[in-house]
């Protein structure tokens, strides 16, 4: 169960954060299709943090000490940085959508195509390759946290609970847990999250009252391309090594259709998250050794080939989404560029 | 003490609101006195909306002024109008559909401790406004749940939530029974009685004689004038409104009903959001020779109904037979073989919006030789045919049969669908709210093409929601609430009261017809 559990956070917790981000954006009236785009630059942008920080050696006495509390820091540093620039590179959207009153889904998609293509550019030019790594080390030897942090040997057992959620996890899955929870109540019992919603269901209605359609609008971007960009950053992290490569294998549109099939709401789409995250899973990992007893092997022993159960996240996509979008209810003003002329 | 007070508490100065190609407030000057009701009348496009628009910041005029207790004042935007004590209940609610009633109220002047929302100290407050006022609504329904009578006592609750003074009431009474108009009147005067003042934006004559102190009158944008309406009538009034003298009634013979056209048995109509039928179990005839009209308030079924009956939605049960044809499962396209069809919604089901006028004049009638040959359009012979519908119908469009339908204003929009619908010379003609968002003179003109066509001897099914249109042009009355026929009343010896009570769902007749 250990391994099974692990596993599935992990794919769940980057699809979680940045379906929220989807919330965020559509919830105030803009449909932000450029997650994908979003976390492939914020993926970009914390993997270049960490590379350039080590090579400039900055953290270089804490790693050798193994003082694993500086470490945990530098990666939130590089957390906040990924966030950072996915919201600078979101305000594109957010202008264009906004300011220019472009069509939303032509926008989103002109991010997506351009996120990637200058990513590749920008790790020709610094790492003359076509990835771009972590200086030295890996993401486990730097940023994973491990039994023997808290005096636990080689040999001992956490019991169950510090196995699964403590020993070889990563903090960035927590914070993301946490952010979506404090998040989800921002949106739900706070005055910004009454006026926001206002904005993607009623923008007439929310002008009438004296609420900044606009300032929401950008307000609603802006924390959903921070969102993004961590959440491409996490996803680096925890599934690739820390490394970027220009591709996120369209987990910014499997957070689409995780927000979809949540009805753009928080718990359904933690819920959905997790589906989705167990399926990626059992995708990524159905071939591997029975580690604990999960009793993953038997998918393999029943010889179907490996390349369908690569596709199986992805199908099952396909599959809920046609059933379950006709039910779900999107805001109602979602994609439409609000003008203060118009009646 | 009264004339004390009767000072002006708002004074529109001079106001000029231009728009491209459009001057929609020009030179007009309103005073609001302290504690009055005062009506602002004027048709479709007279500008009354622009007016309150600038009043309340949404718009900034070119010129003029706003003076509140002599002083200018610069309302920029709907805050600056709050701020002074200005709100409005829009023609068209401003409510968030999948809000609570009280997150409705709230919105944009929330009660907050560190950001976190206080709705334990607005719900008082808002019950006890709602309790002072006798404005009845559940502040825990959505609002996409309750009924709009319910959705325009929120939108009132949220003026006086935020303490606003005076009051602007665009065209309120429009969606309401009359029973709830009545109970409005009697809310707008006591606020006026506690000295609130009250802008109420109408072009319904009965309802501002009946509680307005006084009267602007505007047309085309221009001040026509401002009257006491204790020193007026009905019919200078509406000669003031549309600038010549207007005929109020519908003159019109009494009815000769000829045999059945339509036999309309146990029809149902599937919905497209409920379970339940939009149309349940419904039955009439329409003869020839006579005006029958569906009243009902918006959304008890009236649409589906003529979606069943034209073939825009399948009927799940029933027969529908017309001029002795069960059409039940007829395409459209046969079904138009016997009748015309004035849609509700003409943008949607009446014009294709970027075809010109003389193609949508045509759009039922192309296949007919005298407009085809060998499946290619004859385009003289549809020119020749737009132009005489054009002039015989006096549609007013910027290029005549090449302008572009959607350039066009909506009540030459909808006289080009009347044109084309009254001259294919149908036994049946449907018409849907045929008069919505029109004009005086526009709605005249059309009652009037009714008539005609009914002399003429053709069965007319009107479904409006307009209850002087109900009653002054109708030959007999179907009343529908929740889908089913719930009455059928004559227009000569019922009142609007009682057909407000059918429309309501407080009273309704056996199916026999028998009173119950």
């Amino acid at each position: 169960m250990t391994f099974l559990i692990q596993q599935t956070l992990i794919y769940a917790v980057p699809l979680m954060i940045v379906a929220l981000a989807g919330v965020f954006a559509e919830r105030s009236g803009i449909i932000n299709l450029a997650l994908e785009g979003i976390m492939i630059f914020g993926a970009f942008a914390g993997v270049l943090f960490v590379n350039l920080t080590q090579k400039a050696g900055t953290f270089a006495e804490a790693k050798a000490a193994g003082d694993w509390v500086t470490l945990q820091g530098f990666m939130i540093l590089a957390m906040v940085v990924a966030a950072v620039l996915g919201a600078l590179f979101s305000l594109l959207l957010s202008f264009a959508s906004v300011n220019l009153k472009a069509d939303q889904t032509i926008g989103g998609t002109a991010l997506n195509l351009l996120a990637p293509a200058l990513v590749l550019f920008f790790i020709r030019i610094i790492a003359n390759q076509n990835t771009l790594q972590m200086a030295e080390g890996d993401s486990a030897s730097w940023f994973m946290i491990k039994k023997s942090f808290f005096g636990y040997g080689r040999n001992d057992e956490m019991g169950f609970f510090g196995s699964t959620f403590i020993d070889k996890t990563y903090l960035a899955t927590y914070i993301c847990i946490i952010l979506f929870v404090v998040l989800s109540i921002l949106l739900y019992k706070t005055r910004f999250g009454l006026r926001l919603r206002s904005c993607g269901e009623n923008p007439q209605a929310a002008d009438s009252l004296g609420i900044n359609v606009y300032k929401m609008r950008y307000a609603g971007t802006t924390i959903s391309g921070a969102l993004a960009g961590m959440g491409g950053f996490v996803y680096a992290l925890t599934t690739a090594n820390c490394a970027s490569t220009g591709d996120v294998a369209g987990f910014g549109f499997l957070a689409l259709a995780v927000m979809i099939f949540g009805n753009w709401k928080p718990l359904n789409i933690a819920g959905s998250a997790l589906i989705f995250g167990l399926f990626k899973c059992i995708a990524a990992s159905y071939s591997s050794i029975d580690i604990n007893g999960d009793g993953i092997f038997l998918l393999k022993e029943l010889g179907i080939s490996p390349h369908f159960y690569r596709m199986l996240p992805y199908l099952i996509t396909l599959i809920v989404l046609a059933f379950t979008s006709k039910k779900s209810r999107a805001p109602k003003a979602e994609g439409i560029p609000y003008d203060k002329g118009q009646r | 003490m009264r004339i004390m007070e009767a000072e002006n508490i708002i004074e529109m100065l001079h106001i000029t609101k231009e728009f491209p190609g459009i001057i929609a407030n020009d030179d007009i000057t309103l005073q609001l006195r302290r504690g009055e009701i005062h009506a602002l009348l004027g048709e479709n496009g007279a500008g009354k909306s622009t007016l309150m628009s600038v009043l309340f910041g949404l718009y900034q005029p070119e010129a003029g002024e706003i003076r509140k207790n002599g002083e200018v004042v610069r309302i920029k935007n709907p805050n600056d109008a709050t701020a002074l004590g200005i709100g409005m209940v829009h023609q068209h609610f401003k409510l968030v559909d999948v809000f609570t009633v009280l997150e409705n109220i709230i919105l944009g002047a929330e009660t907050t401790k560190l950001g976190f929302l206080q709705k334990k100290e607005a719900r008082k407050k808002v019950e006890a406004l709602s309790e002072k006022y006798g404005l009845k609504v559940d502040l825990d329904a959505k609002v996409e749940d309750i009924t709009v009578g319910m959705q325009q006592r929120v939108e009132i609750l949220k003026m006086l939530y935020r303490d606003n003074e005076i009051l602007i009431f665009d065209e309120p009474t429009a969606v309401l029974t009359p029973q709830e108009i009545d109970e409005l009147m009697a809310t707008m005067k006591e606020f006026a009685k506690e000295g609130k003042s009250i802008l109420f934006i109408s072009h319904k004559l009965n309802e501002i004689m009946a509680v307005a102190d006084r009267v602007t009158v505007l047309r085309k944008g221009k001040y026509i004038g401002t009257v006491d309406t204790k020193d007026t009538d009905k019919q200078s009034l509406s000669n003031m409104m549309v600038g010549r003298p207007v005929q109020l009634q519908v003159e019109k013979e009494p009815a000769k009903p000829g045999e059945a056209v339509l036999e309309v048995e146990h029809l149902c109509v599937p919905s497209k959001s409920h379970k339940r039928d939009a149309v349940h179990d419904v039955s009439f005839t329409a003869r020839a020779g006579e005006i029958l009209c569906i009243a009902g308030i918006d959304g008890n079924g009236q649409s589906e109904l003529v979606y069943g009956l034209t073939g825009l939605e399948k009927c799940s049960e029933g027969k529908v037979t017309l001029c002795g044809h069960d059409i039940s499962h007829a395409s459209i396209h046969h079904r138009g073989g016997d009748m015309s069809h004035i849609p509700e919604d003409r943008h949607k089901h009446g014009l294709v919006l970027d075809f010109t006028l003389e193609q949508n004049m045509v759009l039922q009638r192309f296949r007919e030789p005298r407009f085809q040959n060998m499946g290619f359009i004859k385009q003289g012979e549809v020119r020749k045919y737009a132009e005489t519908l054009i002039e015989q119908y006096d549609v007013r469009s910027g290029q005549g049969p090449v302008t572009i339908a959607r350039s066009m204003s909506g009540g030459n929009q909808q006289k080009a669908i009347i044109a084309r619908e009254i001259d294919r010379e149908k036994p049946l003609i449907v018409a849907v709210q045929p008069t919505r968002g029109l004009d005086v003179g526009a709605i005249e003109y059309i009652h009037k093409q009714l008539v005609a066509e009914r002399d003429k001897g053709k069965a007319v099914l009107l479904v409006s929601l307009e209850l002087d249109e109900v009653m002054s042009l109708s030959d007999r009355i179907l009343v529908m609430y929740e889908g089913e026929i719930v009455g059928e009343l004559d227009p000569k010896t019922t009142t609007v009261q009682e057909l407000g009570l059918y429309m309501a769902g407080a009273k309704r007749m056996g199916k026999d017809g028998e009173g119950a």
